[in-house]
C-alpha cells in the first residue's frame, strides 16, 4: 500500500487508522509536527544556499581572470627618440597615448577626449588636439579652450627606466584641475 | 464542410472544449481555453476599438517585435559578432544576400518600435489609463519601455562601425558614474580596505557591461547575447504579464 493509497483510505473513512499490520503506520507516525518543520527549514536553507551561491558564480562569471586587453604599462623608447616641440603620434592606435617632447621634457597626454570619450586628432598646421564628434579643442599642453569639453586631456605617469628607456603607467593618471600635474611623475624632465 | 472537421476527434484534441461554438460561454471558453487567445480580453468594447482612442500604438508595438524578432533570427544566419567579421558580414547583407533588405527591416523596424512605444506610453497617459486598477501595468509598461531602449542600445553595437563603437563608448561611459558600482560614482571610494580598492576600472558595473576596461571583442560579445538571447527572453516575460493584465484590470479602458 503506498502512502497515496493510505491517505485515501483515511480520508474514506477519517475515524479510523490504517491498520498497523499492513507496517506503514509507524514510519508515518515517527515524523512529528514539530521534527517535519526542522527538516522543511533546514532544506529552505539549503535551497537558499545553494541559490544565493549560484548568483554569487553567476555574478563572478563576468569578471574574467585573463583580459586580452593591450598592456596598462608599456616602455616607449629612449628620450631622444622624440623630437623637441612635436607631438608623437606612434602609441595612439595601440595604447591611447599622444607622447609629446618640449624644452624641459617628456609627458605622456590621454588620447580621451574629456567631453564624452571620443579620440581627438592632432592638427599639426593649427597646433591643436580637435575631437571629431563634438568639436572640443586641446592645446598641445592638454589645456581645453574650445567646444564641449569641460576639463583638459589627463595625463599618465611617465617615468625612465634604469636601462634609460622612458616608460609610460597608465594606470596612474593625473588630472590638471586638480592640481595633479605638478606631480614629479606626470612629467619626466630630460 | 467545415463543421464537420470540428466535431472530429483530431480538432477536439487540438483545441480544447471543441466544438463548433453554438452560445456565447462556449465562444468564450474558445478564449480562454487557448494558451496564446487567453492573454487577450474576451470581448472588447466598442470603443476599445476606436482608433482615436487608443491610437493602435500598443498593438503596434508589438507586431513591431515580431517582426524584429522574426528578420533578427534571420539576420542571425549571417552574422558573426567578432571584430574581424562584424562589420563585413553587415556589407555582405546589405549588398550580396538574397532579400538582404531584413537588415533594413530590422533597423527601421527598432526606430519604429521605440517610437510606437513611447506614443503608446503617451497615450495612456493622456487617456488617464494608468490609474488604479492599472498602475502596476504601468509599472509594467515602464520595464517594458526600458527594456526596448536596451535592446535599441545592444542592438546599436552590433554593426561595429565607427558610429556604433563610439555610441556604446560614450554611453557605457555613464556606467562609470554607477553609485557606488562604478569606479568614478559616489561612494565608490567608501567600498575599500585600507588602500585596495574594490571598485576600480576593472571589477566596476562598466566592466561587467562591456567585458573590459576597453570597447573590444568582450563588448561585441557580450552585447550580442544580451540582444539576442537576455533581452528578449526577459521583455517576453514582461510582455506576457502586460497583456494578460490587461484582460485582468478589465480591459483597454473606458474614455471619460
Amino acid at each position: 500500500m503506498t502512502d497515496l493509497e493510505i491517505k485515501k483510505s483515511a480520508t474514506k473513512d477519517p475515524g479510523r487508522r490504517p491498520p498497523a499490520a499492513l507496517g506503514k503506520a509507524d514510519s508515518v507516525d515517527q515524523i512529528t509536527r514539530r521534527s517535519f518543520f526542522s527538516w522543511l527549514s533546514i532544506g529552505w536553507l539549503a535551497f537558499i544556499a545553494a541559490t544565493g551561491g549560484f548568483f554569487t558564480m553567476m555574478l563572478r562569471f563576468f569578471f574574467p581572470n585573463v583580459l586580452f586587453e593591450p598592456v596598462q604599462t608599456f616602455r616607449a623608447g629612449f628620450p631622444e627618440d622624440y623630437t623637441i616641440g612635436e607631438v608623437d603620434l606612434r602609441w595612439k592606435d595601440k595604447y591611447g597615448v599622444w607622447i609629446v617632447r618640449n624644452e624641459e621634457g617628456i609627458y605622456a597626454l590621454s588620447t580621451t577626449c574629456t567631453h564624452l570619450g571620443c579620440t581627438p586628432n592632432w592638427l599639426i598646421s593649427e597646433q591643436k588636439f580637435k575631437c571629431p564628434c563634438h568639436g572640443s579643442g586641446f592645446f598641445k599642453t592638454g589645456i581645453n579652450f574650445e567646444g564641449p569639453a569641460p576639463r583638459p586631456l589627463e595625463r599618465y605617469k611617465i617615468i625612465l627606466a634604469d636601462d634609460g628607456q622612458v616608460i609610460v603607467d597608465k594606470t596612474k593618471k593625473f588630472q590638471q584641475e586638480k592640481g595633479q600635474w605638478g606631480d614629479p611623475e606626470a612629467f619626466m624632465k630630460v | 464542410m467545415l463543421e464537420k472537421f470540428r466535431e472530429t476527434q483530431f480538432y477536439k484534441s487540438i483545441f480544447r472544449g471543441g466544438g463548433v461554438p453554438k452560445s456565447r460561454r462556449q465562444r468564450m471558453m474558445v478564449v480562454l481555453n487557448s494558451v496564446f487567445l487567453h492573454l487577450h480580453p474576451v470581448r472588447l468594447p466598442k470603443h476599445a476599438v476606436k482608433l482615436k482612442f487608443t491610437w493602435c500604438m500598443g498593438g503596434l508595438s508589438f507586431f513591431i517585435f515580431l517582426i524584429l524578432t522574426i528578420s533578427g533570427i534571420l539576420l542571425m544566419f549571417y552574422y558573426r559578432p567578432t571584430i574581424e567579421y562584424a562589420y563585413t558580414d553587415i556589407i555582405d547583407l546589405a549588398e550580396q544576400v538574397p532579400f538582404g533588405i531584413m537588415r533594413e527591416v530590422h533597423r527601421w523596424g527598432a526606430h519604429a518600435m521605440v517610437i510606437t512605444v513611447w506614443l503608446h506610453m503617451f497615450r495612456v497617459f493622456m487617456t488617464g489609463s494608468y490609474k488604479p486598477p492599472r498602475e502596476f501595468n504601468w509599472a509594467v509598461g515602464v520595464i517594458l519601455l526600458l527594456l526596448t531602449l536596451l535592446l535599441s542600445f545592444t542592438g546599436y553595437l552590433l554593426p561595429w562601425d565607427q558610429l556604433a563603437i563610439w555610441a556604446i563608448t560614450v554611453g557605457s561611459n555613464m556606467a562609470r558614474a554607477t553609485p557606488f558600482f562604478g569606479h568614478e560614482g559616489p561612494g565608490a571610494a567608501l567600498l575599500a580596505i585600507g588602500d585596495i580598492n574594490f571598485i576600480t576600472m576593472g571589477s566596476d558595473a562598466r566592466f561587467a557591461l562591456i567585458g573590459g576596461r576597453f570597447m573590444g571583442e568582450a563588448a561585441l560579445l557580450r552585447f550580442y547575447v544580451l540582444h539576442c538571447i537576455g533581452l528578449p527572453f526577459i521583455i517576453m516575460i514582461f510582455m506576457a504579464v502586460h497583456f494578460w493584465r490587461i484582460r485582468k484590470d478589465g480591459g483597454i479602458s473606458t474614455p471619460v
